[in-house]
């Protein structure tokens, strides 16, 4: 298994570290209800089919990533800094 | 039929023609008092306790593939109750005092081999971890003798005794633990549950859940509507799928674990080791094979294997452990899919729908907890409570704050 880091380029599985679902990049506000954090940090929809999760090149970039790939096969279909998009959200804002 | 020795005698005499099928294969019908999605080794459980302890027989088992197609046919097979925290050692301690009579019970050889069981440690911080799990194991009641380094040696003389990178300090000794047949187990309970009038319906996939006014009233499979007031989802590798049907979203993340067995081999490991260090085990099966594992893959995922940095950790590891196993030939690797859940334990519980029971989260210990999960969620299906030794393995409890964290990792899904 092979991912592709935007900025370093295809690379072996062994460099990355998997966090987890595409969830934890939506963290409540501080004052969100308890439900609100337990769906956060515990409940997952886990697909058996495409899914988006966190990756951190911890052994090159040091970028965070949001991998669109499928569970069932281990294909991989996308690779996004995950800073670039919201950047670019920023951008866009102005 | 009963199984004994006679009877293999008796038939041996008539050139074995006279064996029966060990269970029927019934149609479905179109009503059941209780339902149980999931053929493997907890549905079966489930199923045949639901019988033999509450007098459900009127009861399916529905299975998408064949009986015991799933993580049952695919694990290490070990068993042991040598949990510390209180709401998991109660649970492994009944587990253990069920396979201990399970043969009898189930009029099935299971192959049960209490062989024992020994964690190495290999450093002062990890014996002191084994010794305060040694005396929760025993205030469980159940066994736990620390050896020193001296001890392990007596036991295990094949390890390396001299490398200094993760030197040998002792290790945690559980006589009562060992390995069973897990296909064995699967057809053993299955036996029993048909043999007390359970239908359990193969190639029969549940592809919906009826549920009407917040009460379930049956589901939908690929062989028609099947109506039932009790339905239970045990389906452990694919239950955010089928809790997906009741509209649930699960504290469960799918993760593959690997499994690997060599060629077979005269008799050379006697026990079930496992390395303190590199999290890899080991036990030789009674066909000859060394059956090992180590981590996870680390990466949520729904293939049936693995990738190959896996492969090499785990080889690594052994190697470092027992530098023999060099010689020995891998024969077939494969992967389970494990329910991870937020905190490595188990979830044995009713739902928000009235009726619509759930057993999963099962991690990398379903094997072991096979008898008592389906004890406790059949005892959970009849009376509508939790049973006294899972009452704490709650759907809810990570909302809640009552965590059973074992490893003390953390939320994070894969790192149980």
């Amino acid at each position: 298994m092979r991912l592709t880091c935007p900025l370093c380029g295809p690379r072996d599985r062994r460099e990355f570290y998997y966090y987890g679902a595409e969830d934890y990049l939506h963290r409540p506000a501080a004052d969100a209800e308890p439900g609100a954090w337990d769906n956060y940090l515990h409940l997952r929809d886990n697909p058996a089919g495409l899914t988006n999760d966190l990756w951190y090149h911890d052994m090159g970039c040091g970028a965070w990533l949001l991998v669109t790939r499928n569970t069932v096969t281990h294909e991989i279909q996308q690779v996004q800094a995950v800073a670039a998009p919201q950047a670019a959200k920023k951008g866009a804002a102005k | 039929m009963r199984y004994s020795g006679l009877e293999v005698i008796r038939q041996g005499l008539f050139g074995n023609t006279g064996w029966k099928p060990a269970w029927r294969d019934p149609a479905p019908k179109a009503e059941y008092d209780a339902i149980i999605i999931g053929g493997g080794g907890h549905g079966l459980s489930t199923a045949y306790y639901l019988a033999k302890n509450h007098g459900m027989t009127n009861i399916a088992v529905l299975e998408k593939g064949y009986l015991g197609s799933g993580n049952i046919g695919r694990n290490t097979t070990i068993v042991r109750a040598n949990y510390f925290l209180q709401g998991n050692s109660e649970f492994y301690s009944h587990s253990m005092k069920l396979w201990e009579g399970l043969e009898a019970d189930l009029n099935y050889n299971v192959m049960h081999s209490q062989r024992g069981l020994i964690n190495l440690f290999h450093s002062d911080g990890q014996r002191d971890a084994f010794v305060r799990r040694g005396n929760a194991m025993i205030n469980q009641g159940d066994d736990a003798i620390l050896l020193d380094r001296d001890g392990v040696r007596e036991h295990l003389p094949y390890l390396d005794f001299e490398q200094t990178r993760f030197p040998i300090y002792g290790g945690l000794l559980h006589p009562r633990g060992g390995t069973a047949r897990h296909d064995a187990v699967a057809w053993g309970y299955a036996r029993g549950a048909d043999r007390r009038g359970v239908d359990l319906i193969q190639n029969c996939e549940v592809t919906g859940i009826d549920i009407e006014n917040g009460r379930v009233t049956g589901v939908q499979t690929t062989r028609g509507a099947i109506k039932a007031k009790k339905v239970g989802m045990v389906v452990a590798g694919r239950s955010s799928q089928v809790a997906a049907m009741a509209g649930m979203r699960l504290p469960i993340e799918s993760h593959i674990l690997q499994a690997f067995v060599t060629e077979g081999l005269k008799p050379v490991i006697d026990h079930v080791i496992s390395f303190g260090m590199g999290h890899f085990y080991i036990s030789q099966s009674d066909k000859g094979g060394l059956v090992f594992g180590g981590d996870l893959d680390f990466y949520a995922s729904y293939a049936s294997r693995g990738n190959l940095p896996m492969v090499e950790h785990v080889m690594e590891a052994g190697m470092t452990l027992m530098p023999m196993i060099g010689r020995a030939k891998v024969l077939r690797s494969w992967g389970g899919i494990m329910d991870m859940s937020p905190d490595g334990s188990p979830i044995i519980d009713k739902t928000h729908i009235d009726g619509l029971f759930v057993d999963c989260g099962w991690n990398y210990g379903g094997f072991k907890a096979v008898p008592a999960s389906g004890w406790c969620m059949a005892h959970l299906m009849a009376t509508g409570e939790s049973h006294p030794v899972a009452a704490r393995f709650k759907l809810n409890r990570f909302a809640t704050g009552h965590i059973l964290d074992e490893e003390g990792t953390g939320s994070q899904h894969n790192l149980h």
